[in-house]
């Protein structure tokens, strides 16, 4: 009777971490069905070995009419309130998912940056800190709005901020790493920076004017931030023996990310030939040479290893992600539509 | 085990409209160029100014407050220095 009743939990519990509906639904009907039998279990012992029930079939009855309902209503729940309109990033129109992958990399290291707050080192790299983390979330309200508009499917920034399955993010890798010490955040924030400046520089060119404006006005905030973490990782690198073993085991730690910023397929193709997105490949030989220089005066080395690590750009995310939006989605979640 | 700190700077902000640099605060900082960056994070976030300077601290020599009635008082009573013996014309507005 308790591997019964622990089952219908479980079933609810595991159907509600599935992708699909479909699953969800199935998985409520094995949670309904472990409900039959432990009712089923409770009458037999009563009968067989005299045991003392009081209301529980009653309260099994409930259990199952809550069920009952919450299936039927599963389809709306799912497809408005979990996983609105929209159940694969496939079905996104080109210029959504572009701005949506610019998007997601300012929030999601927005969110990363703004766990400093409170904790920096000293009170000048707290406030330092904490300015980016608000720039990129700035970035990041216009594009989510931007994303959504064109989108065209009545979602908010909002919505698409808080209320996405962590599949749906398509944020590179190195923007979900944990934040680690103040080294490694630098060193995520340098890697970062530097492609930005040159991607904004590129992206203010773009045939589509809002992704132009938007461009435009993160440029001059993201040289500064470029500035910020270069001349950090420097002096850290050509600091003292510690500092510079830990900026070293930054750069060991997160090279194998900064490739996935590169990353293109069909969409960027599409956008290319219209004249709206940036041709990463051109930006490469540029990032990589400020990258040089940079290690250079800072007496870092990249690793001899290769070997490089992607995903995040088409949902597939580092078990960082999931932890990083149970904090982020946890208000919206818990108090659906609230507001400040 | 004493910590060691990093030196301390004053800084001077110049406003947009204002001709000087004036005195804003005080930060830490590794060096002159990080004591900037600070500054510019710490000192103007509301826009409260358009050029930084930066001082490390122990550079400034500063009068001697048990000194200032020898230094300044002797002004006070040398009316001769100021210009206040003739009279403006009309249409001057800043004299």
């Amino acid at each position: 009777m308790q591997r019964c009743a622990v089952s219908i939990p479980s079933n609810i519990a595991e159907g509600s971490g599935r992708n699909s509906e479909k699953d969800f639904l199935r998985f409520l009907s094995m949670a309904i069905s472990s409900s039959f039998e432990l009712e089923t279990q409770l009458l037999l012992s009563l009968d067989l070995y005299n045991l003392e029930i009081d209301n529980e079939p009653d309260k099994l009855h409930t259990l199952q009419k809550m069920i009952r309902g919450f299936k039927k209503n599963t389809g709306d729940l799912i497809s408005n309130v979990f996983c609105p309109k929209v159940s694969s990033l496939k079905r996104m129109n080109a210029l959504a998912t572009y701005t949506l992958r610019i998007a997601d990399d300012s929030l999601i290291l927005g969110h990363r940056v703004s766990e400093w707050c409170g904790h920096g080192p000293i009170l000048e790299e707290d406030i330092a800190l904490t300015n980016i983390a608000l720039d990129l979330i700035g970035q990041a309200t216009s594009l989510l709005e931007y994303a959504a508009q064109v989108e065209g499917e009545g979602r908010s920034s909002d919505d698409l901020a808080f209320l996405r399955y962590e599949k749906h993010y398509t944020n590179t890798l190195l923007t979900e790493q944990p934040n680690g010490d103040f080294g490694k955040t630098i060193v995520r924030q340098w890697l970062f920076d530097t492609f930005r400046v040159f991607f904004f520089d590129a992206l203010r060119h773009s045939k589509d004017k809002q992704l132009a404006a938007i461009a435009e006005k993160s440029l001059k905030e993201t040289k500064y931030h470029t500035k910020h973490s270069s001349e950090w990782v420097i002096r850290l690198g050509d600091g003292t023996e510690e500092s510079h073993q830990r900026a070293q085991a930054a750069i060991d730690a997160l090279w194998r990310f900064a490739d996935e910023l590169f990353f293109m397929n069909e969409v960027d193709q599409e956008l290319i030939e219209q004249g709206i997105a940036v041709d990463l490949a051109k930006i490469r030989p540029l990032w990589m040479e400020r990258i040089q220089h940079v290690l250079s005066e800072s007496t870092l080395r990249l690793p001899e290893n290769n070997w490089t690590q992607k995903g995040g750009r088409e949902g597939n995310h580092s078990e960082h992600l999931g932890f990083l939006l149970t904090e982020m989605q946890y208000m919206q979640r818990t108090y659906p539509g609230m507001e400040w | 085990m004493s910590q060691q700190e990093w030196p301390l700077w004053e800084v001077f902000i110049r406003s947009k409209q204002g001709l000087n640099h004036k005195h804003v605060g005080s930060l830490r900082a590794a060096d002159a160029q990080m004591a900037v960056e600070n500054a510019r994070d710490v000192y103007t976030r509301r826009s409260e100014g358009i050029s930084i300077w930066v001082v490390k601290s122990n550079e400034i020599f500063a009068s001697d407050p048990t000194e200032s009635e020898e230094l300044f008082e002797p002004a006070h009573s040398k009316v001769y220095r100021h210009p206040t013996f003739y009279d403006v014309p009309d249409g001057i507005s800043h004299m």
